[in-house]
């Protein structure tokens, strides 16, 4: 199917069951019933999902293949969003040509960065990536305020008037894809549950399912094993009369499009950016989503997306008077003992669960969750087999 | 005139001389041996071959054309392998994908962008490869994950990955280093099967005398970065020149 083997149609099946249905699958519990704020089915966050899926599956493609650890990808998304909602202030309220902007301007500065950077490997290489995106940082932040709105950032205002919208006098514009709005959305409710089926996130969630299919088809190219080369012995690919720059400086393009694609989306959905999107935590953060998940894996990034993004949006809303609904039942001395005990880990301090998750999968699962889902799948077929004895042949991860 | 001329090269690290006024030439079609004591500056003259190392002085011709300031991917395009002393392979990959790299090196230059298309529709070259695979006798196996595989194996696999481009030069470092004597000797017949059947010229740095004289047609011996004779086996052998370099080294 597709140009696919059997293995990834399937998996790519599987990812877009998942987004068609991620609404109703992320929304289990009732609403007004005391789970319901584990619900992570509302369309802001969703969109957070595929976008930042985006962004990891591009990352992947360069450090997953060939091992270059760029800790500066976070200036590709932001240079894409400011393209994008300069597009959207001065041409059209239509977010495709915001995006393929974005694209593009995410693309000509991978190529920059990447040439200079790509001159050395390890630690250095990643240095210098975190000195280019730092350096965007302080520019958005000040040095180029007419061009970024400064520390304020870019909105769509009032007083915008792009060229191919005829938007009255005053009328603040909504971003669109020919005149569907990415605010718009269906609600369904089923006797006490709420489902919502939102327009920008179905538009970013198929452009994460072409995203996807890219990374997969890449993968699986011969330009996708020479990547896997470079990182496994460049030396040798040298002295085997290939040329191991032009393969990561592609790699390195490749995926900050990728990044810049993601930074596009953001702003088709929310209409805003500030310098604070190429700060070098949010580089990070890519990185955690990429080791969390499964560094090199299909699907690994995205889920390590969605964890964090998921963890970043309900932890965070967990606060105590919540807590001491949920223990209500133990004694009044213990209640507050225990309330006392999770209190760190929860509200703002979700980066502190978060730390420890990440702990732990690093330490026990060195694959990312996707080694976790592939040790479930063993036991389950070793137990299936009866006792037969597994062959226990390592199967490339996913 | 050899297919390979190496005239007047002189290499210098700092104050050290690691070679001065290297000369020889290697025939097509022959095995060529390089012997000396430890630090020669048999493993540096490789490394100018190459294009690791730019040597100071002096000229490399290969096939007409000179190598010098050619980068590694370049000069193998001109048609020069090399097999390493630790076997260098890709570890991550699988057997046959080893084998699949040099294919397509060989097939479409040093760079291209080949993202959309499949690996797995690569008939030709996954043929190839297996054929390959099959005449040094690792044909099952292909699918094995390459870092797994016994140090033989390496070795063997990273000879495949030369052989399948098809060399008009191939340069081997100590091929046979760390061997047990059986894998020694089915080494030594592999080379002469490369070198007679396939017709490809060969340029080989050993220490172990056996297979030195096993294999070489010529055989130049370095001694301290300069070349001391050029001369067939036979008369290697009986040179007084040589014995004393050799025991030279043993009595330091």
């Amino acid at each position: 199917m597709l140009g696919l083997n059997a293995k990834d149609a399937g998996l790519f099946l599987l990812v877009t069951i998942m987004v068609i249905l991620a609404p109703l699958i992320l929304n289990p519990f009732p609403e007004g019933s005391e789970l319901a704020q584990f619900n992570a089915g509302y369309p802001d966050l969703m969109q957070r999902f595929v976008i930042f899926g985006i962004f990891a599956i591009g990352f992947n493609i360069l450090f997953g293949l060939t091992g270059y650890l760029s800790f500066g990808h976070a200036a590709f998304l932001g240079v894409g969003s400011y393209a994008a909602i300069w597009m959207m202030k001065l041409l059209t309220l239509n977010v495709i040509p915001a995006i393929i902007m974005a694209v593009i301007f995410a693309g000509l500065f991978a190529l920059l960065v990447g040439f200079v950077s790509l001159r050395r490997s390890g630690i250095y290489f990643s240095i210098l990536t975190l000195a280019f995106a730092q350096m965007s940082y302080a520019l958005a932040y000040s040095v180029l305020t007419p061009l970024t709105g400064g520390e304020t950032g870019l909105q769509i205002k009032s007083t915008d008037s792009p060229l191919l919208s005829n938007l009255a006098n005053g009328e603040i514009g909504r971003a669109n894809l020919f005149g569907l709005e990415m605010g718009s959305s269906f609600e369904w409710g089923v006797g006490n549950w709420l489902f919502t089926f939102n327009a920008g996130y179905y538009i970013a969630g198929i452009v994460m399912l072409m995203a996807f299919y890219m990374s997969i088809r890449i993968f699986r190219s011969p330009f996708g094993m020479m990547l896997r080369a470079v990182k496994s012995n460049q030396q040798r690919m040298n002295y085997t009369g290939l040329n191991s720059k032009p393969y990561t400086l592609a790699a390195f393009v490749i995926s900050g499009m990728y990044a810049g694609l993601a930074g596009g989306l953001l702003v088709a959905m929310d209409t805003q950016v500030g310098p604070e999107r190429m700060f070098w935590t949010a580089s990070g953060e890519v990185v955690l989503m990429s080791i969390l998940g499964g560094v090199g894996t299909l699907i690994g990034p995205v889920l390590g997306a969605g964890m964090i993004k998921y963890m970043e949006n309900i932890i965070s809303k967990i606060n105590d008077n919540i807590l001491h609904q949920w223990f209500a039942f133990l004694p009044d001395g213990m209640e507050d003992f225990v309330v006392f005990l999770i209190h760190p880990f929860i509200g703002k301090g979700w980066h502190l669960t978060l730390g420890l998750v990440f702990m732990a999968v690093v330490i026990f699962l060195p694959g990312g969750l996707v080694e976790g889902g592939q040790r479930i799948g063993r036991l389950f077929r070793r137990k299936k087999r009866d006792g037969a004895v597994g062959d226990a042949a390592k199967t490339p991860a996913e | 005139m050899g297919i390979l001329e190496v005239k007047g090269v002189g290499k210098r690290f700092g104050g050290l001389a690691a070679l001065s006024d290297v000369t020889l030439s290697v025939e097509e079609n022959s095995v060529h041996a390089i012997i000396g004591p430890n630090g020669a500056g048999k493993s540096t003259l490789l490394n100018c071959l190459v294009g690791k190392l730019i040597p100071d002085t002096g000229s490399v011709m290969f096939d007409g054309q000179s190598v010098l300031g050619r980068k590694p991917h370049e000069i193998n395009q001109m048609g020069i392998s090399r097999v390493f002393q630790t076997p260098e392979i890709f570890g991550d990959l699988t057997v046959l994908e080893n084998i699949m790299i040099p294919c397509f090196a060989k097939r479409d230059g040093a760079f291209r962008m080949h993202a959309f298309e499949q690996f797995s529709h690569e008939k030709e070259l996954i043929e190839k490869s297996e054929h390959i695979l099959e005449d040094v006798n690792m044909a099952d196996k292909k699918d094995m994950h390459a870092a797994s595989m016994s140090r033989g194996d390496k070795r063997r696999l990273e000879m495949a990955m030369c052989l399948v481009q098809d060399p008009k030069l191939l340069l081997l470092d100590e091929p046979t280093a760390g061997m047990a004597r059986a894998d020694t000797n089915n080494t030594i017949d592999l080379l002469k099967e490369i070198n007679e059947k396939r017709k490809i010229t060969m340029a080989i740095i050993e220490h172990d005398m056996h297979v030195v004289f096993s294999l070489a047609q010529r055989i130049t011996v370095l001694a301290q970065g300069t070349p001391l004779v050029e001369d067939t086996p036979d008369n290697i052998k009986g040179n007084a020149k040589v014995q004393e370099a050799y025991l030279g080294e043993s009595q330091n």
